[in-house]
């Protein structure tokens, strides 16, 4: 087991880091392990946010909240030796930017997703407001969440411009941007078209998306009656917060009564603020099923390149064909299919045989270098689907962990809600037994 | 004053929970294992458990729940004297109570010209004026009415308990609807029982013709009774004379109480719909909750590993709603009907208290009269005599009434909101439980048995 550089003890899951498994990477891209992942190797955390206003690019004020990423390295045999603590300060829409260059650059990876950028699914305590303090804070944990899935991610951690996110204040979005990967960047529409007429997708990746689309659902429904349940667990406890006034009143009348009315009163306003906290507590869970609801979409964008990929290389491997079938019938002179050359050439005489010969010369360079296009994309596609199942497999042990450990600590959690109700109700039983 | 009718249950054998046995999880896992490495999450969950009491808790999660119906007028509980002195909470010895009364088995009559319910009563007694010991009659509603205004007007400054309405307003209840007779049942037997372990009521005539006479009987002794028109006249005499006065000699004590019922009104009232309120936010939650448990099972058909844990979360859930349809239950079963008898009890003493101010008010006015009629002194005096007897007996029999009410009230309601408190702590307890048992081998277990420990 590592020595002592553990991690600070807030018991989020998160902090471990999935086990990666060792399918055999692509041998461009290098993977860590578990012991040189960056989150072993630098504390990170997103410790403050403040508002800010500034000038945005159209000249115009806004308001925005700014989040300090704080880093530090991790000595492995530090005595006593604490290193600088490094910070520097981001914003959401440069999370988003680090983000969508990570799904460029590595298609083939289930990359983590950002917390949300509005508020949603919220019960009616809960403001919808991007800048209510209660949501911030809540994004700054769902930000440094963000931080640490990637830098225990073995591909990702490796990134350099990840790692200038985390280190390098100035200049960092010019860096990005001049990596050029918004070029790479696959468009939708084309996405779309291969997703329809992709005709022999990997079987896996299909069902893949299915289960993506399931546990996007399932969990959209779970969240949204999750907030109902709320709301109205919130209406039974501050209902009875009105017994402690008319209690108190009522008291003031009776003689042998009056005390243990008064006293039962105010166990009911006990009652009644508990419900607060007890929904912090809940939002957190909440939040922890946001994120695979979020990751659902992570783990479609995996099967929606792996789709493009496969169509491509149908595409490429028809149009091959249909170039060879040309040459052929340039060659021996029959037509078996119809074309327009064919007609028109029958209408306005036929080609020479010099003219002829060029055009076999060029159709069979095309062959060539077709073939050989055809064999690399081929092989780029076994790539991408080995290391791309490799990091789903990763993935669904992460998730199977980190779904047990939610539900285990919402359990823990209503437990706790149990007990706290039992000693509200136990004290006021024992005032009632007085009157 | 503590007999509180509760019937203590023997003391129960540490039962085996269902899910199998929570002895048998060991909650710890043991020390240096890979199982420690889980770390807090375990510990905190380990703390849930070592913090319980442990043999209490089992009791009460496996408590019979039939026990708990020992305070409900169900009328499945056999019919003998001794089952029926812990059926009710009324501190009068017990012991000494000589006529028992119950009330069930709501019929439906159906004639050309209307539909009704008639229940039957039953009654038990060792009194020497009674005929027989024994008793079975059928009475309607109407009947129920004119008992209580036949005992109103014989004693007008006695506290008559309360009869349920005639119709119920708020909320969709049909006039005949299940719900409706049930509740209206359990009203009128408390409303006779109560007329029983009345000192002075209790030996009313009209009380036991009520209990013994026959259907026809009870007809014929009706009709012997004033005449709808001199009971109205009754009515506008004591609303005139009510105008007039009875106030200004009104005695400190009766001051004091109407005072307090001004007050004690108001605050029941409140109560009332407090705790309606309560109900309709615990039925709420109920509905939302019924929809929680099935979507986790929904879950659990796309996944492989957490299948079993995500079956296990659903059935708690569903398990959670079920306490949570017990803890409604009991909230309508007791506090609810409780406080809405004390809310028409609050009604009630309002009246009495008038109606003692008007008899007072009689005796006011003949006295005014008398003093401007100086020379007819004598013709007045015996008059004056009578009214002033009829005075002194309302007001001693009210001031005794008074006091009784308020210790019944006292300890309605002390055994209410404790049941109410307890009704509570059974939920709580119950939902821990299955909380727990959910979280070890739903949850941790099924961990465990993946090999990651």
């Amino acid at each position: 087991m590592e020595s002592a550089e553990a991690e600070p003890s807030d018991s989020r899951p998160e902090e471990d880091g999935a086990a990666p498994r060792s399918g055999l990477p692509p041998p461009e891209q290098p993977v860590a392990t578990m012991e040189d992942c960056l989150a072993k190797k630098m504390e990170i955390t997103v410790s403050e946010a403040e508002k800010r206003t500034g000038r945005n690019a159209m000249n115009m004020q806004e308001t925005y909240t700014a989040y300090l990423i704080e880093t530090r390295a991790v000595e492995s045999q530090s005595e006593g030796q604490c290193a600088p603590v490094d910070s520097l300060w981001r914003r959401y829409s440069e999370f988003e930017l680090l983000r969508n260059y990570l799904s460029v650059t590595y298609p083939h990876i289930v990359v983590p997703p950002l917390p949300e950028k509005r508020a949603d699914f919220v019960w009616h305590k809960l403001s919808a407001d991007n800048m209510d303090p209660d949501f911030v804070e809540r994004r700054r944990i769902g930000l440094e969440n963000f931080l640490l899935r990637v830098a225990s991610h073995p591909v990702l951690c490796q990134d350099k411009i990840f790692y200038s996110f985390l280190t390098q204040e100035g200049g960092w979005k010019e860096m990005v941007n001049e990596t050029g990967f918004q070029l790479k960047a696959d468009s939708r529409l084309k996405a779309l078209n291969a997703t329809f007429r992709v005709k022999n997708p990997d079987k896996r990746f299909t069902e893949l998306k299915h289960y993506s689309d399931e546990l996007q659902s399932v969990i959209s429904h779970l969240l949204r009656v999750r907030a109902r349940v709320a709301d109205r667990l919130y209406g039974v406890y501050k209902v009875h917060g009105n017994y402690g006034r008319v209690f108190s009143e009522w008291s003031a009348i009776e003689k042998e009564m009056g005390d243990g009315l008064q006293s039962a009163g105010h166990h009911m306003d006990v009652y009644a603020a508990s419900i607060d906290d007890i929904l912090e507590e809940e939002e957190h869970y909440a939040d922890q099923l946001k994120e695979y609801l979020f990751y659902a979409e992570a783990l479609r964008a995996v099967c929606r390149k792996h789709e493009l990929m496969q169509y491509d290389l149908e595409m490429a491997a028809q149009d091959l064909t249909s170039k060879k079938q040309q040459c052929e019938e340039l060659a021996t002179g029959t037509v078996r299919t119809f074309s327009l050359k064919g007609m028109t050439s029958k209408l306005f005489g036929q080609e020479t045989p010099e003219q002829r010969e060029a055009k076999i010369k060029v159709l069979e360079e095309q062959i060539q270098e077709g073939e050989e296009q055809l064999k690399s994309k081929n092989l780029e596609g076994r790539d991408f689907v080995k290391s791309a199942w490799a990091d789903i497999e990763r993935f669904k042990e992460q998730k199977n962990h980190d779904l047990k450990e939610a539900l285990i600590s919402y359990a823990v959690m209503q437990i706790s809600m149990c007990k706290k109700g039992i000693q509200v109700w136990t004290n006021a039983k024992e005032c009632f037994s007085k009157m | 004053m503590e007999a509180e009718g509760r019937v203590p249950g023997p003391p129960l054998p540490p039962p085996s929970l269902g899910s199998g046995g929570e002895a048998e999880a060991d909650p710890d896992p043991p020390a240096g294992s890979p199982g420690a490495a889980r770390g807090p999450l375990l510990a905190a969950a380990a703390e849930v458990l070592a913090l319980d009491d442990e043999e209490d808790d089992l009791e009460v999660f496996s408590k019979d729940t039939s026990l708990a119906e020992v305070n409900s007028f169900s009328p499945s509980m056999p019919i003998s004297p001794s089952s029926m002195i812990n059926q009710y909470k009324f501190e009068d010895e017990p012991e000494l109570r000589d006529l028992f009364i119950t009330v069930d088995d709501p019929e439906s009559h159906i004639t050309a010209i209307e539909t009704f319910i008639t229940y039957r009563v039953v009654t038990k007694t060792s009194r020497g004026e009674f005929d027989s010991s024994e008793y079975e009659v059928r009475r309607r509603y109407q009947d129920f009415l004119w008992l209580k205004s036949k005992l109103e007007a014989a004693h007008p400054t006695l506290i008559i308990p309360p009869l349920p309405e005639k119709f119920i307003m708020k909320g969709m209840v049909e006039r005949f609807s299940e719900e409706f007779i049930e509740t209206r049942r359990k009203a009128l037997h408390k409303f006779l029982n109560r007329i029983a372990d009345h000192p002075t009521l209790t030996f009313n005539e009209d009380f036991k013709i009520f209990l013994t006479a026959q259907a026809w009987e009870l007809s014929s002794h009706k009709k012997q009774g004033p005449s709808l028109l001199s009971r109205m006249g009754q009515t506008v005499r004591a609303v005139a004379s009510s105008v007039r006065g009875g106030v200004k000699n009104r005695p400190e004590t009766f001051t004091e109480m109407n005072d307090y019922m001004e007050t004690f009104s108001q605050k029941i009232n409140v109560l009332d719909k407090i705790a309606h309120r309560i109900y309709k936010e615990e039925r709420e939650y109920f509905n939302e909750m019924k929809e929680y448990g099935p979507i986790h099972t929904l879950w659990s058909a796309s996944e492989e590993d957490i299948a079993d844990s995500l079956k296990g979360v659903a059935s708690c859930i569903d398990k959670c709603c079920k306490a949570t349809e017990k803890r409604m239950a009991g909230l309508s079963e007791n506090l609810l009907p409780i406080l809405h008898e004390y809310v028409l009890y609050s009604e009630i003493l309002m009246g009495v208290l008038k109606r003692r101010d008007q008899i007072q008010g009689e005796l006011d006015s003949k006295v005014d009269a008398l003093a401007n009629k100086k020379p007819e002194k004598d013709l007045f005096s015996e008059e004056i005599g009578k009214l002033e007897d009829k005075v002194e007996c309302a007001n001693n029999a009210l001031k005794a009434d008074w006091d009784r009410w308020k210790q019944n009230m006292q300890c309605d309601m002390r055994s209410t909101f404790t049941n109410v408190a307890e009704n509570n702590l059974r939920y709580y307890e119950e939902v821990k439980h299955f909380l727990i048992a959910m979280l070890f081998f739903s949850l941790i277990i099924s961990v465990k048995s993946m090999g990651c420990l």
